[in-house]
């Protein structure tokens, strides 16, 4: 946690509600979000019992499981869900537009939008991850071998979710969002980021209904209770409160597994429908109220960028399901593995980069770290590379109250707004204190961005007066070097998938994986 | 830090292992006992032993790959430069790969001072130009583009360079140093380049990680954000394993506190013996807190300086302070280091002295907090900095002083190694109180995972051990 994050919580505490901890919205939001608010049953690991799914807040699609153990139930839950998703992501995969051809790429297809799914928490997001994978290797009705066959749809659903909660793991990714994590990102509380995972409490703390404090309505959200024992604001699921389970839900599933005729199952059916319906719709409230919170946001500059990447892995997941590609594997190769951590540790360094860019409060941060420093240039003094064309190298003397934590020599990268990129320079001498304990005086050398002539373009180097922002990080940074590919694996990590060097996996695979 | 459960290959020590009953830690083990009753030990021979066996593996041995687990200060640089020295007399062609810059352009150095008619090639990327000091050496040539350099004998670069060499034929052997801190994918990407390899290495220190979680690969073999050494053992469990049993560095006072502390299953020895290396000061201490703990770590190799238990921010000015004021008394009170068998003290200057952090800010609060005394010289860094380098004396600075809590970050085993074994003759610790009672109320509880290469030992025992020693050469402080 940065000291600047560690200020806002303290300031919360004082103030009694959330302060913002972004001045931008650093995430795309879609116009037409699909919201799923999942519940599981209790004592019976990933069991789903019902879910509010759908792209209109007014009028959501209520799915429910009304005996959570039937597996012929469970499935038929899945087949729902699977139509409201399936139909949703439908709709984004005709709507292209033309990418034009680059140099290391031909004119491709790309979706002009994405479906954007937004979960309450981190837990609802990892039970999409294992719906995604429980699902997607099941056999349908279409295989006539199928000893547990499945409706149609479902395993392409477990497809299209293993997509998305996979797409979630790499930074600054927008196809898969949880809403607590949208918010944390943008207020800080005054409570723990355990408590933060709790969607009513932490609405509580970013917008206190009226006559409440942040504090008082985030208890209110976190233990108040009706006179009958149910909480106000039941949990944001996946898992249930345990006296909603106990007192009222387990009543009911007994009345259903009771009934022996069809109106009594209807009847009972309907009264789970109800309860399940109950806990879920104040989920399903706050999850838009936080989306309304977010929306009220400037988007940053890049987050347009970023939300294309999304287009381009939504369109290649589209791309692989309609060329008849097998499901994802249950393991990544040693390879697809490298790969994937290559590009998400890009993906974090261009994240924190473009959000530094973006907010002046990232910025602060990374300012506060020493890996940035803002200042007022004081003097510029004109130097020329040596060599055949000399070219411009302005020295710049900045006087700063920061103080970047690098060597002489290192390189630095000049923050221009709606610059396409950043401006190189190099750190000429160490910073040195002007005053003891005022502020410090640094030397910077330019060394690009000002044209290919021998004077600079107009424009390119600042004044003395002018206030300079400069970053010890890359602003866009690449991906590393290419790793091989799957057939020529080295024999370091066991050669290519398939073959004998590969040990045993830890967790072998039984019949039961394929049910 | 990695302590691989060791595979059935040969082991150095012949003896047999195993993880699953390790020795006790004896406090009261006299720091010389021998593994062998009655036969004194001598380091000279137990470290030649070793290196023949290595370089006899490397050289004609049947198995694809050699690991090679080198304690701190055990000769693995001089280890590496005559393995490559002789593969290349034996006319094999040979890359090496080592993991930064400084490291390449150090072992360039090496190499080609201890052969000058060696031909090196020295690789390097565009943005990263070798050291000037490398062109002294005639026989060694540098190139952007490796097709340049494939006449050499020898061709070092990173590994982040060697990534992007495509498309050539393999070298027949390879060395890769700093093994263990290097990630699985990185040798991944230079795994194609060459036949057979020789991994050195030093199991305890820091780990490679990760910015970005890869909880998803845990317990898989090829799990990239992994060790190399883990990867390379887990697919070849068969492959020979040596591990140099002597550390020329750390004197008597500190080798068995770090063996036994990070090494337990792996234990090595000093080697030098008691009273070989001391430390003394020309002036006399002025009985001050700061004097008594230089005067204990002088006698005894150790100091700590307890500050009074407080919940501080990472750069506490008190300690920070108080890391600046030791290292300036060490350099006001004519610090002068033995190391036997030559009879005359050198002088200790700032050159020789190292301060350590855990972190970057509280590396930078240190370092004007030298400016200000006037101490100029001085080597202030961070652990992951400070690996592979060695000093006279270090002042460290506590990783979990004046913390409210311990993560695992400051509870890795590898940072206190690193921290605690960089120094020739004494080491000092600033801390603040009452970092036992915050080890007790924080176990460790990262989760298990299946397939995941068990750590040993973890960062709360080795913390509690290194604290524990510590205690005895305490000298309790008020700023």
């Amino acid at each position: 946690m940065s000291v600047l994050h560690t200020l806002a919580r303290a300031e919360a505490v004082a103030a009694g509600r959330a302060v913002p901890a972004a001045t931008v919205r650093h995430t795309h939001l879609s116009d037409r979000p699909l919201v799923l608010v999942p519940l599981t049953t209790a004592g019976e690991a990933g069991a789903p019992l019902g879910a509010l799914v759908g792209t209109d807040r007014a009028a959501p699609e209520l799915l429910v499981v009304p005996q959570p153990l039937d597996r012929e139930l469970r499935f038929g839950f899945f087949a729902g869900l699977a139509g409201s998703l399936l139909s949703a992501l439908e709709e984004h995969c005709d709507d292209v537009e033309v990418e034009p051809a680059t140099r290391t790429r031909e004119e491709t297809e790309l979706c002009a939008d994405a479906l954007q799914i937004v979960v309450p928490n981190a837990a609802a997001l990892e039970y999409v991850r294992l719906v995604g994978r429980s699902t997607r290797f099941l056999r349908t009705a279409e295989d006539p071998d199928a000893p547990h066959p499945v409706p149609v749809p479902v395993p392409l659903l477990g497809r299209w979710l293993t997509h998305y909660a996979e797409r979630a793991r790499t930074p600054g990714s927008g196809l898969l969002l949880a809403l607590t994590d949208l918010l944390t990102r943008h207020w800080a509380t005054g409570q723990s980021a355990m408590e933060d995972q709790h969607l009513g409490a932490l609405l509580g703390w970013i917008d206190p209904p009226p006559g409440l404090d942040g504090p008082a309505a985030a208890a209110r959200a976190q233990t108040g209770r009706t006179p009958d024992g149910l909480l106000l604001s039941p949990p944001a699921g996946p898992a249930t409160d345990p006296v909603f389970d106990n007192r009222v839900l387990a009543p009911a599933l007994a009345r259903y597994d009771k009934a022996r005729t069809a109106p009594e199952r209807a009847a009972a059916e309907a009264g789970i429908r109800d309860l399940v319906g109950s806990q879920l719709r104040p989920t399903w409230d706050d999850m838009w109220r936080g989306l309304d919170l977010l929306r009220a946001l400037p988007e940053g500059a890049h987050v347009e960028e970023r939300w294309k990447r999304d287009r381009w892995s939504f369109t290649g997941h589209r791309d692989r399901v309609r060329a008849g590609e097998p499901p994802q594997p249950k393991r990544d190769d040693a390879i697809a593995a490298a790969q994937k951590l290559a590009g998400r540790e890009t993906a974090q360094a261009r994240l924190a980069a473009q959000e530094a860019l973006d907010d002046p409060l990232a910025m602060a941060a990374r300012r506060l770290s020493g890996e940035a420093f803002t200042g007022t240039v004081v003097e510029v003094e004109m130097t020329w590379s040596e060599g055949r064309r000399p070219m411009p190298r302005p020295i710049l003397t900045i006087t700063t109250q920061d103080l970047p934590q690098a060597e002489p020599g290192a390189k630095a990268y000049r923050a221009l707004p709606d610059a396409r990129s950043a401006q190189g320079a190099e750190l000429a001498g160490t910073p040195e204190p002007a005053v003891a304990g005022g502020p410090v005086r640094l030397r910077v050398k330019l060394t690009g961005g000002m044209g290919s002539g021998r004077t600079p373009r107009e424009g390119s180097v600042p004044a003395p007066g002018d206030t300079v922002t400069f970053t010890l990080f890359e602003h866009d940074p690449r991906s590393g070097p290419a790793l091989p590919e799957a057939e020529q694996t080295p024999w370091t990590h066991g050669g290519p998938p398939g073959s004998e060097g590969t040990p045993a996996a830890p967790d072998p695979v039984t019949a039961e994986d394929f049910l | 830090m990695t302590q691989p459960v060791r595979g059935p290959g040969t082991d150095t020590d012949g003896g047999p292992y195993d993880p699953r009953e390790p020795q006790p830690p004896q406090a009261s083990d006299p720091p010389h006992a021998s593994p062998v009753p009655h036969e004194p030990f001598d380091p000279g021979r137990a470290a030649a032993e070793a290196t023949s066996a290595i370089l006899r593996s490397t050289l004609h041995g049947t198995a694809r790959g050699v690991v090679v687990d080198s304690p701190p200060g055990a000769g693995k640089s001089t280890l590496v430069v005559r393995a490559a020295r002789e593969l290349a007399a034996a006319g094999e062609s040979l890359m090496i790969v080592a993991q930064t810059n400084a490291q390449v352009d150090d072992l360039a150095d090496r190499l080609a001072t201890a052969d000058p008619e060696l031909p090196v090639g020295r690789l390097h990327g565009t943005d990263s130009p070798p050291d000037p000091a490398l062109d002294r050496h005639r026989s060694l040539a540098k190139s952007t583009s490796v097709a340049e350099l494939r006449d050499r004998a020898v061709v070092i670069a990173t590994a982040a360079k060697w990534a992007y060499v495509k498309d050539t034929e393999p070298w027949r052997h390879a060395i890769v140093d700093e093994a263990y801190q290097m990630r699985s994918d990185a040798l991944l990407q230079v795994a194609g380049l060459f036949e057979r390899a020789l991994f050195v290495g030093d199991p305890g220190q820091l780990d490679p990680f990760s910015v970005v979680g890869a909880d998803q690969w845990a317990g898989l073999s090829w799990d990239p954000s992994a060790s190399a050494v883990v990867t390379l053992l887990a697919h070849n469990p068969g492959l020979p394993q040596h591990r140099l049993p002597v550390s020329w560095r750390l004197p008597a006072s500190a080798a068995p506190l770090v063996s036994r502390a990070f090494y337990p299953y792996t234990p090595f020895r000093s080697g030098t013996g008691p009273g070989d290396r001391r430390l003394g000061f020309g002036v006399r201490g002025d009985g001050g807190g700061l004097d008594r703990a230089l005067d204990e770590a002088a006698e005894s190799g150790w100091g700590l300086l307890e500050l009074p238990a407080r919940h501080t921010p990472r750069t506490d000015p008190e300690a920070v302070r108080a890391v600046a004021l030791l290292v300036r008394r060490l350099l006001d009170r004519g610090g002068l280091t033995y190391s036997a068998p030559d009879p005359d003290p050198a002088p200790l200057t700032a050159e020789r002295i190292a301060v350590g952090t855990a972190h970057r800010d509280q590396a930078a609060a240190v370092r004007a907090a030298l400016s200000t005394l006037g101490v100029a010289g001085v080597a202030v860094d961070t652990a992951n900095r400070l690996q592979g380098r060695e000093f006279d004396v270090t002042v460290v600075l506590h990783p979990l002083s004046g913390r409210p809590d311990a993560t695992a970050f400051h509870l890795e085993t590898g940072r206190l190694c690193v921290l605690t074994s960089r120094h020739r003759h004494a080491c000092l610790v600033v801390c603040r109180a009452g970092v036992a009672d915050l080890l007790d109320e924080h176990p460790s509880s990262e989760p298990v995972r299946l397939g995941v290469t068990v750590k040993f030992p973890d960062g709360w025992e080795a913390n509690h051990s290194v604290l524990a020693h510590l205690a005895e050469h305490r000298t309790v402080w008020r700023p």
